[in-house]
């Protein structure tokens, strides 16, 4: 079971150079037969797939009493529970699903996974994602010294298996709104913590925003800090289909995810997660999951690689903020939670007690995400600055309606938060 | 008027407190976010420290009702809290249509006023008990 082959990341890129973009989905079912049966219809789905377990919440936030509580009544959660499970449980829901071509990675959300580290490894599973800040900020109170301590401790167990794999999450902070200078940054920041604490196979995300020419030219930025700043590392890069408000129209829907396909091709990104026709209205179904994967496929393959794209000072951006957080400290972890407290990184409309709060985002009238407030985000001589007032209640809604207006068209005007 | 907007404890969103800060402060009205995944403690000790005139408690994740129902008791426990205003909405409940039993249920326990995703209704409410509240008194 050990060995190269066995890799995620590595079979990823592999995968991704001979066959294609690889597809996954986010998928998660408490009960192991089904969590089997929508693991092996990911594989046999007609694309190039990675296989997702994704965890419930309870055991994101580790309240093991309230899963057993759950599977002794045979009551349904939002995920697998794999700490719950067991090893042998989840073993055996895994014996045969997992072949040199199909990796499989558990997602799970936690600002404190070193029970979920503890029990992957455990039922021979290997590759994750996440990261201290993308898991702690946005999703939870747990202080930011503490998410970093948490998160070092579990890099570090899991880089005891010598093919282990983690992926950055930092590139989709809020879903929505966030500038792509920050998501870059944070991704690479993310990416040099997980080095620093023993992984060496390390993928990098970006969530797609508002303009296609305005994530192309993020993720070339993203491509270009990760062959500069973790030349050591084997890495790719992951796209995930936009995370804000929904389309709610299955044509519209299915237009966002095929254009984050076409993104995640012309940008070179090897995976992308994908989002289902479902996604505005309730948790998908398995037959959902393989549609979604399959449109996504298909549209990968009518895509081809793009010359480079425009530079409108992503990278920049991204850069100073990169080496104004990495110039206080050798310790990335200590490095980040230093670089909040002095606003250096400073995420929009994040209410976490450690983020500064002082920065704003706006879309421009092109669609393009920019900065309205900066802070003290040491981009003042690069920033993309629009002026104005901060935003009304009403342009928030507005905003974060953005995408959605612009799949479904104009009729279909909805708000819904 | 002072105004404390929060989420519950098991409730991760936060555009929709976002959202509501914006609204609120449109309107001149003083706002402390407490965010994401707010214990129930947490919020009865800053309700306390603040005496807030207005406490607005937004959930979507569906808990919104059970989670209301046990935090509007520890609430209405303080002596100090029994009197002060405090409402609930967004999407209450997983089926997220299921009106009437509901409200009912979170009036009889102690809110003020539950409103679904009616943004007009509550910013009636909001508009009437500012009237209400005399300026610069609490």
């Amino acid at each position: 079971m050990s060995g190269p082959e066995r890799s995620f990341g590595d079979t990823v890129v592999r995968l991704a150079a001979s066959h294609g973009l690889v597809v996954q989905p986010r998928m998660g079912f408490a009960d192991p037969r089904r969590m089997r049966r929508g693991l092996l219809a990911t594989r046999d789905a007609d694309a190039t797939t990675a296989g997702t377990v994704t965890l419930d919440s309870y055991t994101r936030v580790g309240d093991d009493a309230a899963v057993r509580r759950a599977l002794a009544r045979g009551e349904d959660l939002n995920g697998y529970p794999i700490v719950g499970h067991g090893p042998a449980v989840t073993a055996a829901m895994l014996d045969g699903v997992a072949t040199p071509d199909f990796p499989i990675q558990v997602r799970h959300g936690s600002a404190d996974p070193r029970h979920i580290i503890t029990a992957l490894l455990r039922a021979g599973l290997d590759a994750t994602e996440g990261g201290p800040v993308s898991y702690c900020l946005p999703y939870s109170r747990t202080p930011l010294r503490t998410a970093v301590d948490n998160w070092a401790r579990a890099c570090e167990r899991l880089a005891s298996s010598p093919t282990a794999h983690l992926e950055t999450f930092g590139g989709c902070m809020m879903g929505q709104l966030c500038p792509p200078a920050l998501l870059v940054a944070l991704s690479v920041l993310e990416g040099l913590f997980f080095r620093q604490h023993g992984l060496r196979s390390i993928s990098l995300s970006y969530a797609q925003q508002t303009s296609p020419a305005q994530d192309e030219e993020a993720v070339a930025a993203l491509t270009r800090l990760v062959a500069e700043l973790l030349p050591d590392v084997r890495s790719h890069v992951v796209i995930y289909t936009y995370m804000g408000v929904y389309p709610r129209t299955a044509a519209g829907a299915r237009r966002l995810l095929a254009e984050s396909a076409a993104l995640a091709v012309r940008a070179g990104a090897a995976r992308l997660i994908v989002k289902t026709t479902a996604e505005a209205f309730r948790i998908p179904t398995i037959a959902e999951n393989v549609a979604a994967l399959e449109l996504a496929g298909a549209a990968a393959a009518g895509a081809s690689p793009a010359a480079t794209a425009a530079d409108t000072g992503v990278y920049a951006q991204a850069r100073a903020m990169i080496d104004a957080v990495l110039e206080i400290s050798p310790d990335v972890g200590a490095a980040l939670v230093a670089g909040f407290e002095r606003g250096y990184l400073d995420v929009p409309y994040c209410l976490h007690p450690d983020n500064a709060g002082r920065t704003r985002g706006a879309l421009d009238t092109t669609g393009r995400l920019r900065w309205r407030r900066i802070g003290a985000l040491p981009i003042g001589d690069c920033a993309d600055r629009i002026t104005g007032e901060p935003m009304t209640s009403a342009e928030l809604i507005d905003a974060l309606s953005y995408v959605e207006r612009t799949y479904d068209g104009p009729d279909r005007r909805s708000v819904r938060l | 008027m002072d105004i404390v907007v929060t989420s519950t404890s098991s409730d991760a969103h936060t555009w929709n407190l976002v959202y509501l800060q914006l609204l609120l402060e449109e309107s001149g009205h003083r706002v402390t976010n407490l965010g994401a995944c707010v214990p129930d403690a947490l919020l009865v000790r800053a309700a306390r420290e603040r005496r807030p005139d207005l406490i607005v408690i937004s959930s979507v994740n569906g808990h919104g009702r059970q989670d209301g129902l046990r935090v509007i008791e520890a609430l209405r426990a303080c002596p100090e809290l029994a009197g002060t205003p405090v409402v609930i909405g967004g999407k209450l409940d997983v089926a997220g249509g299921a009106e009437g039993g509901d409200a009912v249920d979170l009036i009889a326990a102690g809110f003020n006023g539950v409103f679904r995703d009616d943004i007009a209704e509550f910013r009636q409410y909001v508009a009437l008990l500012a009237q209400e509240h005399p300026v610069g008194v609490r």
